[in-house]
Order: structure tokens, then C-alpha cells, then sequence
């Protein structure tokens, strides 16, 4: 353990290692590792808000869900009191067209019988008047007879 | 060949072979500019050829890793290689943080503080090379096989004393940043026993005592880890060089690899820990250059 010059020597060597260290060894290592720390942080605080967002957009789709349920269930509400609606509609027009025929039918059978009436009439009164030429077996004259010919068909 | 033709023969090479002061002599003496062991304790016209080789060079290592880490970092996945070099970059700037709270300081201290260690740590790993491997290969080389060499640049007081004082240097130009000159005389004259005329010589000769300590015991510190180291792995080698083939040189070879393996496997500890050791001193004490008494 004997001292002599080495002793200088490896103190100019300390320091050209360090300085040499500081020039070009650490800042690119520093840096790469503040920056990295950097990208990190950053990330963290993008998955931070993607997850806000997410809670977001599920709240906001469940809002939207309910509302279009909430929509659908109207829509159908509607449709079926329409739809009630549209079949009451069609029933009181098919009671309505009913009557109306069934009117009419009754119209024309009143007229049908009383024409059917009158002609029996007639025809009734013409055999009366035949009936009682018969018996009387005399001509009758029919004009003179016209009133009393009349008066018995209405008789009738 | 009879028993005792075997004794004779062993006994012959134990003969030309050293002994174990010569042995370990010649692994503790360093390959220097004049050829020869140095002769006084001080010499400062001579210089340690094989210590200033392997610090250069691991020193040159060092930063070339480094740097190939640092070429090639990107702020996206890091790669394993970036990844550990990341690690020792964050566990020094976070220690230089906490220590020197000024950040112009840091912008030097902590890339000094990092090289520090990994470059101190390369020095320390040197003890886990097979004892004589480097120096024999040296002496083939040299074609002289007495040519010294040792491999452990931080068992040599002048690097770890170099380093030691080179942090020294740094608390000198600290302190005379941060309080001035002035401001440094003044705290040397008046800390820590206070301002009084008659305290002013205390306070200096404690400052001084200070510095002083806090040096030689920064690079005697790593200097004496990694002595003794190196000593222990000596005496484990000539455990094995007294093998022979009776029960007892048998015992002394396993002794050797049972004890190289357990001191090589407990010494990764100390050369981690006196690395960083050395780097955190490094950092308390240009620390302390920017504190006021």
C-alpha cells in the first residue's frame, strides 16, 4: 500500500468518467423515463375517463331503453283503443246498414201487400159482381151500378 | 514409484515453488512504471501500470454499457438491458433526491454518483477472477515469470484515495458555490463550536481534522474491504498449493474449494454493498458541501 502518482491519474479519471456519464449516459436515460412516466400517467387518466364515459353511456342507454319501452307501450296503447275504436266504428255502421235494409224490405212489403190487397180487392169485387149477375141472372148495368159496385169494395 | 521417491519428489517442487510470504508478496506487489517494487512509501514519480490499466478500462466498460443503454432508450417498453440499467439509474437519482436537495448540484452529482458505482463495482467484481489467472497469463506473455500484476484496481489506496479525494475536490467547489468564499471561510472559523475569537482556531483545526477523516476514511474504507479480500483468497489459494497426495493434502484441496467457494460467494456481498457504500458517501458528503453548519 505504497502511494505514488497513481493516485492523480485516478482522480482525472473519476471525473472524465462522470462528466462523460452526464453528457451522454444520463439525460437520454432520465428522459426516456420521465417520459414514460409521463405516457403512464396519461393513460391512467384516459382509462380513468373512459370509465366515466362508459358509466355515461350505460346510464344513457338504459335511459334510452326505457324511454323507447315507454314509447312502445304508448304506441300499442293507442293502436288498440284505434283499433277498438275502427271495429266499433265498423259495427255500428254494419247495425246501421242492417236496419236500413231490413227498413227498406219492410217498405216493400207493406207496398207489395197492399198491392196484393188491392188486386184481391178487385178481383174480389169482379166475382162479386159476376156472382151476383148470376143470381140475379139479369143484366146488370154495370154504370148504373158503378157506386154500389164501389161501396162494396171498399166494403171489402 | 515408492512412497518415499513421492515424498522426495514433492518435497523437491515444494522447493522451487514459493513460499507462501513470497507468494503472497508477489501478488501484492503492483506492475509499475519502474519495473521493480516500489521502495518508500511515498514516491509520487512512480506510477501503477496495472491499476490505472484495469480502472480505465472497466471505467471505459462502464460507461460504454451505459451508454448502450442510454443510445437505445425510448420512453416505450423498455427492453430487459433498459430496464436494469433504468433500475440503478432510478435507485441513484432517488438516493442523490434525497440527499442534495439542490437540483443545479444533482444535474452532475447524480450521473457522478451512478458512475461511481457501477464503475466501483466493476473494480470490486475484479476479486472474483481466478486469483492467478491474469497474472500468469501476463507472465507468459512477458516471458517473465516474475512480472508482477494485480487485477483489483480498489485493492490499491491510490485509486480508492484518488476517488476519495476527487469527492473532496467536489465539496470544496460545493461549498464554495452554494456560501461563497467567504461564506465558506467564514463557517470554517465559526462551525461547529460558534463564533468567538477565541474558538476561531478550534473550529478551524476541526474542520480540517473533519475533511480529513472524512476522506482518508472514504477511500481507506473500500480500500480495506477489498485488501483483505483479495488476502483472503490468497491464503484460501495456498491452501490448495500445499496439496500432495497424503490425506491431508487431499483435505486442504477440498479445504480450498469449500473455502474459495464460500468466501467468493460471501464477498458478492461485499463487493455490492462497499460499491454502494462508496456512492452514498459520495452523495452525503458533497450532501454536506451544501448544508450550513
Amino acid at each position: 500500500m505504497n502511494l505514488n502518482a497513481t493516485l492523480f491519474a485516478q482522480l482525472v479519471v473519476f471525473f472524465t468518467l462522470a462528466w462523460v456519464t452526464m453528457k451522454f449516459v444520463w439525460p437520454p436515460i432520465v428522459k426516456a423515463i420521465d417520459e414514460r412516466a409521463k405516457k403512464i400517467a396519461d393513460g391512467l387518466a384516459a382509462a380513468d375517463k373512459a370509465k366515466t364515459d362508459l358509466v355515461n353511456a350505460e346510464k344513457k342507454a338504459t335511459d334510452e331503453l326505457r324511454k323507447a319501452r315507454e314509447s312502445a307501450a304508448e304506441l300499442r296503447g293507442g293502436a288498440e283503443k284505434q283499433a277498438a275504436h275502427l271495429v266499433e266504428e265498423a259495427r255500428a255502421e254494419a247495425a246501421r246498414i242492417v236496419a236500413a235494409a231490413r227498413e227498406a224490405a219492410e217498405t216493400e212489403a207493406a207496398a207489395a201487400a197492399q198491392r196484393a190487397k188491392e188486386a184481391l180487392r178487385e178481383h174480389v169485387a169482379q166475382l162479386a159482381v159476376a156472382g151476383a149477375e148470376k143470381i140475379l141472372r139479369k143484366e146488370v148495368n154495370a154504370q148504373a151500378h158503378a157506386d154500389l159496385l164501389a161501396q162494396l169494395k171498399s166494403e171489402l | 514409484m515408492s512412497i518415499e521417491e513421492g515424498a522426495v519428489q514433492a518435497h523437491e517442487a515444494a522447493a522451487n515453488a514459493p513460499t507462501a510470504g513470497e507468494y503472497i508478496g508477489h501478488h501484492l506487489t503492483h506492475f509499475n512504471s519502474t519495473g521493480h517494487p516500489q521502495a518508500s512509501i511515498i514516491d509520487f514519480s512512480v506510477i501503477n501500470v496495472d491499476t490505472l490499466f484495469y480502472s480505465v478500462t472497466l471505467g471505459l466498460l462502464t460507461i460504454f454499457l451505459l451508454w448502450l443503454a442510454a443510445r437505445k432508450a425510448t420512453s416505450g417498453v423498455p427492453g430487459r438491458f433498459q430496464g436494469a440499467i433504468e433500475m440503478l439509474v432510478e435507485m441513484v437519482a432517488g438516493q442523490a433526491k434525497g440527499i442534495i436537495h439542490e437540483e443545479e448540484s444533482r444535474k452532475f452529482v447524480a450521473p457522478l454518483a451512478l458512475t461511481v458505482f457501477v464503475w466501483v463495482f466493476m473494480m470490486n467484481a475484479m476479486d472474483f477472477l481466478p486469483l492467478d489467472v491474469i497474472p500468469n497469463i501476463w507472465q507468459q506473455i512477458t516471458g517473465n515469470h516474475h512480472a508482477y500484476m494485480r487485477v483489483v484496481p480498489t485493492a490499491d489506496l491510490n485509486a480508492t484515495l484518488g476517488m476519495s479525494m476527487g469527492v473532496l475536490l467536489l465539496c470544496v467547489y460545493y461549498n464554495i458555490k452554494i456560501k461563497g468564499f467567504g461564506g465558506w471561510v467564514h463557517e470554517l472559523f465559526t462551525a461547529p463550536f460558534g463564533s468567538h475569537p477565541l474558538l476561531y482556531p478550534v473550529n478551524f483545526a476541526m474542520q480540517m481534522i473533519e475533511f480529513a477523516a472524512k476522506t482518508i476514511s472514504h477511500g481507506m474504507r473500500l480500500f480495506g474491504n477489498m485488501y483483505a479480500g483479495e488476502l483472503v483468497f490468497m491464503l484460501i489459494a495456498l491452501m490448495g498449493a500445499a496439496w500432495s497426495a497424503s490425506g491431508t493434502g487431499v483435505a486442504l484441496w477440498v479445504g480450498q474449494v469449500l473455502a474459495g467457494s464460500a468466501w467468493a460467494i460471501f464477498h458478492i456481498l461485499i463487493v455490492v454493498l462497499q460499491a454502494f457504500i462508496f456512492m452514498m458517501l459520495t452523495l452525503v458528503y458533497i450532501g454536506q458541501a451544501h448544508e450550513g453548519h
